[in-house]
């Protein structure tokens, strides 16, 4: 069982070799470049996926900042008329505040000076209502002017209004 | 000659058997008998054709070496086993060249290329092993078809006989060698062979290391060899107990560890195709490796 036949080592040696030549050629040639071909396809499949990948985050990053930016812009101009309408109003409200304490003064004034002119005159009218009074009662035993004086003393200290 | 389906066998044995009682021989020859499956012999056995007598050449004499390169049994299964890595290995080249994703034969044969290559070759020798891949596939393949054929009902193991691994081994023993001398030099080579050891110790050393250059490859063959031929005895001898016992009751026993057997064979017939084409990756790559590691240890 043992014993070597040195015509078969040569078969088997020969039919090696030549099957080596051959299938070099016409198998592992074209197998082996099939799979680094397919090899090759998949790294790059990957890397460009990887690419793209890394593309579209870049992209969803900068419209999420631009997202952010708008936001930021829109409270800002939402801010800035907020405070303006703000400052509008204090104005508005201060001048109207101040319109109407002018109107309220001036009115007050007026109310002063004819109250003013209507004691002055019922004063007068007053005075003179009772120097007729007393003359038609007296019948001339006293000159107006004595009695005027008396009157105008009398008037006098009466409290003012 | 060999496996060993249980029929086939079983028709073997019946004939011998009937021999045996026609000559009155003892019991102890059924093995003799039977064990002639696993030799190599100048007959080839197909169904329903019977016994071919293969063609004898006169053994041509070299100086003291007797050639006899008659075809035997086992050239013809070398022969039909190369012819049939050829065929499959082109087909799957053929189809893997059309399209893009692998299927069928393509797949099947692209699997164990890329598993030689990046769990074998790659890890052992490093990324200049891929210039040896040639080589190392084709002795996964025809070692693998080769250890197969003798599962096949009428097939034979031609890798159950020394003389061809014995040549595989021989030629991987080139190939350890050339690869070695390729990657270190030849003076690098050489220097190896002295084992790193003071001069005065050359003497033991050299023959050492250069005895060590040829049990590797020797191991591959016996490995190749012993557990090829291994199952097949096994097989005999568990058919052979029907006529032992001289019963067929018990024959389901017998044929239950057979097919138990045989899924091992199945099994073997892989994993020392892998075997033998790991081991010569390996001690190729040890040399190649060598050529790295200055002033380092010998490798192995």
């Amino acid at each position: 069982m043992l014993e070597v036949n040195p015509g078969l080592v040569i078969w088997t040696i020969v039919t090696f070799i030549l099957l080596v030549i051959v299938l070099r050629k016409i198998a592992w040639k074209p197998l082996l470049e099939a799979l680094n071909r397919r090899e090759e396809h998949v790294r790059s499949s990957l890397e460009r996926a990887e690419h793209a990948k890394q593309e579209a985050e870049r992209i969803l990053e900068e419209n999420r900042k631009q997202l952010a930016r708008a936001e930021a812009e829109s409270q800002r101009i939402l801010n800035e008329g907020r405070t303006l309408a703000e400052k509008l109003k204090a104005e508005i409200m201060d001048k109207a505040n101040q319109q109407s304490r002018k109107v309220i003064e001036q009115a007050k004034l007026e109310i002063e000076r004819d109250k003013d002119a209507a004691l002055s005159e019922l004063r007068g009218e007053v005075v003179h209502l009772a120097i007729m009074a007393a003359e038609k009662i007296l019948d001339e035993t006293l000159d107006e002017n004595k009695h005027r004086k008396l009157i105008d003393g009398y008037l006098k200290s009466l409290p003012k209004n | 000659m060999s496996d060993i389906t249980a029929s086939h066998t079983l028709a073997d044995t019946l004939r011998t058997v009937a021999q045996m009682e026609g000559h009155g021989e003892e019991n102890g020859n059924l093995f003799t008998e039977l064990l002639h499956h696993v030799y190599d012999s100048h007959e080839l056995e197909l169904p329903f054709v019977g016994h071919i007598e293969l063609p004898r050449f006169e053994p041509i004499h070299l100086g003291n070496l007797t050639l006899d390169l008659s075809i035997t049994k086992h050239v013809v299964f070398l022969w039909l086993s190369a012819v049939i890595v050829l065929l499959v290995t082109t087909v799957a080249a053929r189809m893997n060249r059309k399209q893009t994703v692998p299927t069928g034969l393509g797949n099947l044969v692209e699997v164990f290329i890329l598993y030689i290559r990046d769990e074998v070759v790659i890890p052992n020798m490093g990324p200049d092993g891929v210039r040896y891949l040639p080589y190392l596939l084709t002795t996964f393949f025809f070692i693998l078809i080769m250890n197969l054929a003798g599962l096949v009902p009428y097939g034979s193991t031609a890798t159950g006989n020394v003389s061809v691994t014995g040549g595989l081994a021989l030629i991987a023993f080139i190939m350890i060698q050339y690869a070695a001398i390729r990657s270190q030099g030849l003076g690098h080579y050489l220097k190896h062979l002295t084992g790193g050891v003071h001069w005065s110790l050359w003497l033991i050393m050299i023959p050492i290391e250069i005895l060590g250059l040829f049990t590797k490859p020797f191991a591959l063959m016996i490995r190749l060899f012993a557990n090829m031929t291994g199952g097949h005895i096994v097989i005999v001898a568990l058919i052979g107990l029907i006529f032992i016992f001289k019963s067929y009751v018990i024959t389901p026993i017998p044929i239950a560890f057979v097919l138990g057997i045989n899924l091992l064979e199945l099994f073997v017939a892989f994993l020392q195709a892998y075997i033998f084409t790991m081991l010569t990756s390996l001690f190729m790559g040890l040399g190649m490796q060598a050529a790295h590691e200055e002033g380092e240890r010998h490798g192995y």
